[in-house]
């Protein structure tokens, strides 16, 4: 169901699609390839490393630091309403990169490159169809925590 | 090996041009580049065209260029790698030549962008990020390079003055290059206290969306020694790629493909990056000029900032960079970009760019980045 990730989604149909189904539980995952167990963020369903098309998704902690942001004034169509907004590029603590809104755990004026961060499951409540993305919270921000 | 020479530029006038269609834009610098190669259009063997295809209605672009130019039923095929699409046609038509396929091949870079509105541009250009992972967050392709100068800023010091810099030299050359959209100087002032687009990035560290054409015709060494103008060659050609998603790059502070290509382009050519006297790098932001400078090794990583402070771009300094106005000043109609770079060099080295002519310009660069960095082209160029 990965149609589910995204306010706007561009690509619903992908072998990683479970990996919309564990964020609306509350799982970030990142894939691992079966064979050599090389583990990518974002998720492949073919291993860069040794083209194996054998993979499994495994949980991470979401602890991650921050590795650039931009405050986008301009939005693109289908997000003028949602402007201003932060998006940042977060270093994973497994390995890895995401990119994702700051959330509103973070005031803007204590947004720092290399600060620690949180990555956090969403659901767009006020949508009636299933929409889920993340957000980069303060530390400690469990995802029960923030509007679910 | 056997050398591939440029033997004729043609350049239209880059704005909001809703006076023409596409093909009428196109026909424009292939006329004045026939004229200026002393070509009969029968010697042209094949046309590429460099453009970006979501902009026009048209379907299959190349096709409408190539009846409208006059060149049925000679082959025509269009190259698109996003920004770098013009860049993308000269190698092809260089190719082409090396290859002994073609003897004379015409490359027209074209494109109408501004027949769409400024947020579906965005939208657009913002899914040059990666689809799956990114564009779902509304990131637009200023956001990406506004990332860019962040980081840069953190690890570098680089600062919002610097920024603007870039902006007032492009602008003071753009007020003196006739094909510029934007022939207007602006002071450091006003370049630093436009409206945000994309923090730090504001609307004067914005290239401007642009309709326009150019066209370079490209022969076999021998033919290119016929040509009424002394020719210019394509001695040094570099192209690479880095990851299309920025969550895989090794850094965000530069473009790895930039680096690449430059360093195939310098050896093919056996030259180095002080024995280029005027570039043409891909300007699309601010952040983008002071990348290049280090990428094309102008300056060590990091010294970009300083690199504009000190006034090292500006003719007189080390290297003159981007003496047309760069895409900052001259507007950045995607695909005729790179092609639009190329006619500049080759007026620098044939001593024909008037009030921003560099004095003895022998060696020239272009830097022509597609998307955020997934594709760039290097071309050395060089008069005998």
């Amino acid at each position: 169901m990965f149609r589910w990730f995204g306010a706007v989604n561009f690509s619903p149909y992908t072998k990683v699609g479970d990996f919309a189904q564990h964020l609306r539980d509350g799982r970030l995952m990142a894939s691992r390839c079966s064979r050599c167990g090389a583990t990518s963020f974002p998720p492949r369903a073919d291993c860069a490393a040794c083209m194996s098309g054998e993979f499994e998704f495994v949980p991470l902690s979401g602890r991650a630091s921050l590795q650039t942001y931009t405050k986008i004034t301009a939005a693109p169509t289908g997000f003028e309403k949602l402007a201003p907004y932060v998006v940042g590029v977060a270093d994973l603590e497994e390995g890895g990169r995401l990119l994702a809104w700051i959330g509103e755990t973070i005031a803007e004026k204590e947004i720092a490159i290399g600060m620690k961060l949180q990555v956090v499951p969403r659901l767009f409540e006020e949508l009636e169809e299933i929409k889920v993305y993340y957000t980069l919270e303060r530390p400690g921000t469990s995802w029960s925590v923030v509007e679910r | 090996m056997a050398r591939v020479g440029i033997i004729g530029i043609g350049h239209g006038v880059f704005g909001r041009r809703s006076d023409a269609t596409v093909q009428e834009l196109a026909f424009e610098a292939f006329r004045l580049a026939v004229e200026d190669a002393g070509l009969s259009r029968d010697e042209i063997d094949a046309s590429v065209i460099g453009s970006v295809p979501e902009y026009h209605k048209q379907r299959s672009l190349a096709g409408v260029v190539q009846e409208y130019l006059g060149l049925n039923p000679k082959p025509t095929w269009l190259t698109e790698v996003a920004c770098a699409s013009g860049s993308a046609a000269i190698r092809t038509a260089w190719m082409a030549i090396r290859s002994g396929v073609h003897r004379v091949v015409a490359v027209i870079g074209c494109q109408k962008m501004t027949e769409l509105s400024t947020p579906e541009i965005l939208a657009l250009m913002g899914r040059v990020g990666e689809v799956q992972w990114e564009s779902i967050f509304g990131t637009t392709f200023p956001a990406y390079y506004a990332m860019f100068a962040n980081r840069h800023m953190h690890e570098f010091g680089t600062t919002r003055e610097q920024l603007s810099q870039v902006a007032v030299k492009n602008h003071y050359y753009g007020a003196r290059n006739p094909v510029a959209l934007f022939r207007k100087e602006v002071t450091l002032e006003k370049a630093g206290a436009s409206e945000d687009v994309s923090s730090p990035l504001q609307v004067f560290d914005c290239c401007a969306n642009a309709d326009g054409a150019a066209c370079v015709i490209l022969a076999d060494e021998a033919r290119a020694r016929h040509a009424p103008k002394e020719p210019v060659w394509l001695d040094g050609m570099g192209c690479a790629t880095a990851s299309m998603s920025v969550l895989r790059r090794p850094d965000l502070v530069g473009l790895p493909s930039a680096t690449e290509a430059a360093a195939q382009a310098y050896r093919m050519a056996e030259v180095g990056p002080n024995d280029i006297q005027v570039a043409d790098v891909h300007d699309c932001f601010t952040i983008a000029e002071i990348m290049a400078y280090e990428d094309l090794g102008f300056c060590a990583k990091g010294e970009g900032g300083r690199f504009i402070a000190d006034r090292r771009p500006y003719i007189g300094g080390k290297v003159a960079v981007n003496v047309d106005g760069g895409l900052k000043a001259k507007g950045h109609p995607i695909g005729a970009t790179g092609v639009s770079m190329t006619c500049e060099i080759v007026k620098q080295l044939r001593g024909e760019a008037g009030e921003r002519q560099v004095p003895e310009a022998k060696i020239g660069l272009t830097h022509n980045v597609g998307g955020i960095g997934q594709y760039c082209f290097v071309q050395v160029l060089r008069k005998d």
